[in-house]
């Protein structure tokens, strides 16, 4: 389609450019505004340009312990992280053998796309809490003295990081798929007709090929992690997640403070995107230059 | 990358390739490589759904729910549903599938004419892959934060305000640009645009081109040629996009509560309001309800087009 640029083209530009300005304007208003000088408010004008609001951040926002809900859901992320590339990663695999049931499976990790996040949600939050009355039940019946303290089953690590991996799962799945239907199995057989062993073949071989795909799907694992909340709502125990902690924080912070918080979050949102993309980059550059260079390792 | 969130063919594709290992035992592999992902599903996807439906036909007081089977659950949902004025569930849910209705409105026809540019408009492929990963990038940040940076735009004092009033369009602050129904609508287009853009990109990315060129050798104004062509080959990316969508606000308790000031109904919200009181069998018989419509939704949708094809 090289024709000459029509007037088509300049209305979907506008309307690109304009979508654009709507998506990223408000986020850069709100970093702006975190440098509020003290007495400045909520809105424009900037009342002078400060780290005031950040040093109070530091400090703590009121009963709340925004620096530990942080840590928490920074390690969450990287526990979901982990477990989402390495379980999709091998799934992936076992699809590409075919199995029977697969066509189950796949549709597990659609349905788990598709059905409301506050249904999965109290779904798990009623599991765990069944769960607890029947260790409850047996300590009673048994009299067993390490049930009696019994608390809840749910936390972090079980019930939350389940919710969340049942949103990052399927992302990460359908990735693979779409990178093993473009993957060459002639790579594999010259591996194995070489001599490789099945692990030796999936480690020197079909990995570095995936990697900058690997790397997509753990930018998908930690980031819908780190920001997720309507699954965590209902199937997290006592201490929350840093997303839940901000929501409840809309209501009752009026100062820029949270607009603070928002950098300080989006900043590590933005960290790990440009470490993904940038790794992803190198990843497809080593590989291109190897591939001029010959077939060295 | 464009094919960050869609695949292109179904993984029956994928040929078995000669190997030395015999095949029990590769098929032993399979098993053992696609359980851990299937055994994460089934206990925090079908067990949840299932306890969801069972507890939903349980009776319940102020502080325990009780194991013996009723209807009530669902009697008190309806309740007072077949009388002239309508009851609360069917209210809610009118709201919840009134934002439904608008955000698609909005959402199809930016998401399409962003993913036609990328597609058709942008020559270079970096440039269309860097365009792309653009709009893509927000979805990697907070939904929170996103919602909360509307603030500053729409408050009383907001840019939107003072911009209107320096122009001297207004002279008192428009006031219900935030907390309210408006404000809802737009923090869906702005949070929800990019599940559109995806697959309808991923569907016009694949179109062949000569098959455009043929239909303008033809004689096809471009008009005929969207209409023709392009519309009914980006159909499967549009119910794609629908889907996730319908299920997205179907779902949302978050943004009607943070953009509507806590004082908008949802299906959501009830089950969350609901969970809080731990009213847990009603919660759990309005998820399913909910469900069941979210579903009936989908199937509408998926009788446009054939999803496992596509995936």
């Amino acid at each position: 389609m090289d024709q000459p640029r029509g007037p088509a083209f300049y209305l979907l530009g506008g309307i690109f450019a304009l979508y654009v300005l709507f998506l990223y304007g408000p986020t850069l208003t709100i970093l702006a505004l975190s440098f509020q000088g003290p007495s400045g408010g909520l809105t424009f004008p900037m009342n002078g340009v400060s780290t005031h609001w950040f040093a109070k951040l530091w400090a703590g926002v009121g009963v709340v312990d925004i620096w530990a809900a942080l840590r928490r859901s920074l390690a969450l992320g990287l526990v979901v992280m982990a477990l989402t590339v390495t379980l999709a990663f091998y799934a992936g695999l076992a699809f590409r053998k075919g199995f029977r049931g697969a066509g189950l499976v796949f549709a597990l990790a659609v349905s788990s796309l598709i059905v409301p996040s506050i249904v999965v949600s109290l779904g798990i939050g009623l599991e765990f809490r069944l769960l607890d009355d029947a260790v409850k039940a047996l300590a009673a019946a048994t009299g067993w003295g390490f049930l009696e303290d019994h608390g809840t089953l749910m936390g972090l690590y079980t019930s939350a990081l389940g919710a969340h991996l049942t949103w990052t799962l399927p992302f990460g799945l359908l990735i693979l798929f779409a990178v093993f239907n473009r993957f060459d199995p002639a790579y594999e057989e010259a591996a194995r007709d070489l001599g490789a062993s099945g692990p030796q073949t999936l480690r020197h071989v079909v990995v570095p090929i995936l990697a900058p795909a690997l790397v997509g799907v753990a930018l998908f694992g930690f980031t819908l992690s780190f920001d997720e909340l309507a699954r965590t709502s209902q199937a997290i125990g006592g201490r929350n997640t840093l997303p839940l902690e901000l929501q409840g924080l809309t209501t009752t912070v009026t100062t820029p403070e949270i607009y603070a918080l928002g950098t300080v979050t989006t900043a590590v949102s933005a960290l790990v995107i440009g470490t993904a993309l940038g790794l992803t980059l190198w990843l497809q550059k080593r590989r291109a230059r190897r591939a001029l260079a010959g077939l060295r390792p | 990358m464009t094919d960050l969130a869609l695949p292109a063919a179904a993984p029956a594709t994928v040929a078995a390739t000669p190997v030395a290992t015999p095949p029990w035992r590769r098929r032993a592999l399979a098993y053992l490589q696609a359980a851990p992902l299937t055994l994460v599903f089934l206990i925090f996807l079908v067990v949840p759904l299932a306890l969801t439906g069972i507890v939903s036909l349980w009776e319940y007081n102020e502080y325990e729910i009780i194991p013996a089977l009723t209807l009530q659950n669902y009697a008190d949902l309806f309740d007072g549903c077949l009388s002239a004025d309508l009851c609360t569930t069917v209210r809610t849910y009118l709201s919840t599938v009134k934002f439904v209705a608008l955000t698609l409105a909005i959402t199809l026809p930016l998401g399409f004419a962003v993913a036609y540019f990328l597609a058709f408009h942008v020559r270079s492929g970096t440039v269309r892959m860097g365009l792309f990963l653009l709009c893509t990038i927000p979805f990697w940040t907070s939904n929170v934060i996103r919602m909360i940076s509307w603030i500053p735009l729409l408050g009383r004092n907001g840019l939107v305000n003072d911009t209107l009033r320096g122009l001297g369009l207004i002279r008192a602050p428009i006031e219900g640009l935030l907390y309210s129904d408006f404000a809802v609508v737009l923090a869906f287009v702005h949070l929800d645009t990019v599940f559109m853009i995806v697959p309808i990109f991923n569907s016009l990315a694949r179109i062949d081109r000569r098959l455009i060129e043929a239909a303008r050798d033809g004689g096809a104004s471009s008009a005929q040629i969207l209409r023709n062509v392009v519309l009914p080959l980006a159909k499967p990316g549009i119910a794609i996009g629908a889907i996730f969508v319908v299920t997205l606000v179907m779902g949302d308790f978050v943004t009607v509560g943070v953009m509507g000031g806590q004082q908008i109904a949802s299906v959501g919200k009830v089950i969350q309001v609901q969970m809080a009181y731990l009213q847990f069998p009603a919660a759990a018989a309005n998820a399913m309800v909910l469900l069941a419509a979210v579903l009936l939704m989908i199937l509408g949708l998926t009788r446009m087009i054939d999803l496992r094809r596509e995936l």
